[in-house]
């Protein structure tokens, strides 16, 4: 992608130096910002752990060495709502990696006509407020929604209580996710338009049929950007609780199957003000997040197809 | 079947199944059009009809009464319920009032009142005020402009930097900036939100302001995509005239590059918008200064038991992006493909 030449470190020229000096003056604000509000904030994140610090300062400050460590070990909240996270993203990654992906193979298959307007009104929830998105779903999933309505009409006579049941809750906020996947189409359909036809062409002259032009075709051709999603989504998902919060207001409900790993971080420092022992949680998030995503990058060696035409 | 006939069923099935799908997709809008239109009433009437809808109302002796479905003796008829009781109820024919109450064995309550089509226009003027509607779009609008204002000036700078300029540490700088793509943000939230609690900087705009004006990982890269592919030719020819790199990037770059800026323009200014997190951490407490999704969030929390005034206030707060992106679908479509898959 940057392919810049390596080049040996020759003693630079006059005009060389000035092209260096305005290249650097002209992403000194990034520079600066990526120090201000990202790396030193994140060593401080790191440092915090070993601190007392309160934002009230009822304490005076102090290194407290692995006490927070010790605390969170022994805090079955924390580890609980680790536990719904991960259920949540169980059930939500392999909807959000594979559904925007078969969308845009349908919307994107010479049978489909109108592909134009279906791109553009998969697109369009993208735009929507997810504050407003998670209300206009609540309206949708409630008793008496139109998705309980419609599954009574087909036979179902006790449809679920999406929003009070703690097992329905997270289909449920699966289905307020949908709205979110607009880019993934997009992403998706614009790397289907990149795979050259020939090999299509090739595969039919093969007798492939539509399965196997799908299985060694599409998806090897589409690999990166299916990655690209699902690492994406990793990070996303670990820190997934607004919806929940905006919806049931930070109580966990319905009977704690909401209170999600960020939640709880978020009313340690937010709500309660403990900076040291939420930086503690934030740690253990990150940790977590890198962890599952150099995972997944190790495991990418064996399906992930990189064309070396670039 | 001969193979034409049977493409064009297979096109025709395919294409009402993904319409079909595209319609359960956004019957979500829907519902919520409807409901916001509704009276609380209806909404909490079972079996109540789809569209809004009022009970019809008949007026006996000077006072309205509600109109209700009555089955007597095999037919339904439309009486108004004058007289509510436990067991029997007297009702009025409004087709010949002159007969007088009829009284009618059962509960009343099981009746399914006589709708009419009503739509509650009235809920929109009352949210507009219980929200302080202006109030919010006015801060809504002016952290949207002031942040989008900082985010092109910077990374318009940036990219350039990136795009046109050899020096060393240049490539590793670029993979570092794209890395904070994947970074999660809240592993810097708790210092940064400490940091700007001891300068008195929680509870104002600075906190969403100020950092606008110091890049971002997916602006830049989308412009510096978009700075590449013009000939460097123009600029030498710039420079040949005299021109530093400042007002090569004005009156060269900026001009070329005009439809990544209106990209990240609307981009930006929709993520503002749209933006929940930073607004209520830094905001809460100052109800004055909120936004609009902060304060819609809120005002989720007062009006529970009126869903009509929920999905009023909700289309209020989507219709200025929902519009902008009608107007400008392609723009955004082409920036998301062009930030999503070059990588």
């Amino acid at each position: 992608m940057t392919a810049v030449p390596i080049r040996r470190r020759a003693p630079m020229s006059r005009m060389a130096r000035r092209e260096a000096r305005h290249g650097f003056l002209f992403v000194l604000p990034w520079i600066i910002g990526f120090l201000a509000f990202t790396a030193i904030p994140m060593v401080a994140t790191f440092v915090f752990t070993f601190l007392n610090i309160t934002l009230s300062e009822s304490e005076p400050l102090r290194f407290v060495g692995l006490e927070n460590y010790q605390r969170l070990f022994g805090d079955r909240q924390a580890w609980a709502s680790l536990w719904v996270t991960a259920r949540f993203a169980l059930l939500w990654l392999p909807v959000v990696v594979a559904l925007p992906f078969l969308l845009a193979v349908a919307v994107n298959s010479r049978y489909v006509r109108g592909g134009g307007l279906l791109r553009v009104l998969l697109f369009m929830p993208y735009v929507v407020p997810f504050v407003a998105g998670a209300l206009i779903w609540q309206n949708m999933l409630v008793d008496d929604g139109w998705i309980d309505s419609a599954l009574r009409r087909i036979g179902v006579a006790h449809p679920p209580s999406w929003l009070n049941d703690p097992t329905w809750v997270i289909p449920g906020l699966v289905l307020i996710g949908l709205w979110g996947l607009g880019s993934g189409i997009i992403i998706n359909l614009a790397g289907l338009r990149g795979i050259p036809t020939h090999l299509y062409d090739a595969a039919r002259l093969d007798g492939a049929g539509w399965w196997r032009r799908l299985r060694h075709v599409t998806i090897p051709m589409m690999s990166p950007v299916l990655f690209y999603t699902m690492i994406l989504a990793v990070v996303d998902v670990m820190q997934y609780f607004l919806v929940p919060l905006v919806l049931f207001d930070g109580s966990g409900d319905p009977g704690g199957a909401t209170r999600f790993f960020n939640l709880y971080l978020y009313q340690t420092f937010f709500t309660f003000q403990e900076m040291s022992y939420g930086s503690t949680l934030a740690w253990l998030l990150f940790v977590i997040t890198l962890v599952v995503t150099l995972l997944l990058f190790r495991l990418s060696r064996h399906w992930v197809h990189y064309t070396s035409e670039r | 079947m001969t193979p034409h006939i049977a493409r064009r069923v297979r096109v025709a099935l395919m294409t009402i199944v993904m319409f079909g799908v595209v319609v359960a997709f956004l019957a979500p809008l829907a519902q919520m059009t409807l409901t916001s239109l509704k009276s609380e009433r209806q909404i909490s009437q079972a079996r109540s009809p789809l569209l809004p809808s009022d009970p019809r109302g008949y007026t006996y002796q000077g006072q309205r009464y509600d109109v209700y479905l009555v089955p007597v003796d095999g037919t339904v008829r439309e009486l108004a319920l004058v007289k509510k009781g436990r067991t029997e109820s007297g009702f009025v024919d409004p087709a010949e009032p002159e007969k007088g109450v009829i009284t009618w064995r059962g509960s009343w309550r099981g009746l399914q009142p006589s709708w009419t089509l009503a739509p509650r226009w009235s809920n929109y003027s009352d949210v507009w005020n219980l929200i302080d509607f202006p109030r919010l779009l006015f801060n809504t609008v002016a952290i949207a402009l002031i942040g989008t204002l900082g985010t092109v000036l910077s990374c318009t700078l940036v990219a350039y930097g990136f795009a046109r300029f050899r020096f060393p540490g240049r490539g590793p700088l670029f993979t570092l900036l794209i890395a904070t793509i994947f970074l999660p943000v809240t592993v810097t939230l708790i210092p940064t939100y400490t940091v700007f609690a001891k300068i008195g900087w929680v509870g104002t705009w600075l906190p969403l302001l100020v950092p606008t004006f110091f890049a971002n990982a997916y602006n830049v890269f989308l412009l510096r995509q978009y700075f590449m592919t013009i000939p460097r030719e123009m600029d030498e020819a710039a420079a040949i005239d005299g021109a530093g790199p400042l007002r090569t990037l004005r009156s060269v770059i900026v001009p070329q590059a005009w439809p990544a800026i209106a990209a990240v323009i609307l981009f930006n200014f929709v993520y503002t918008w749209n933006d929940y997190f930073t607004p209520l951490v830094y905001l809460s407490g100052q109800p004055d200064l909120q936004p609009l999704q902060v304060g819609l969030a809120a005002f989720n929390g007062l009006y529970t038991h009126n869903p009509a005034y929920i999905q009023a206030g909700t289309m209020m707060t989507i219709a200025v992006p929902v519009l902008l992106f009608v107007c400008f679908q392609r723009t955004f479509v082409r920036g998301i493909m062009s930030t999503g898959v070059d990588k």
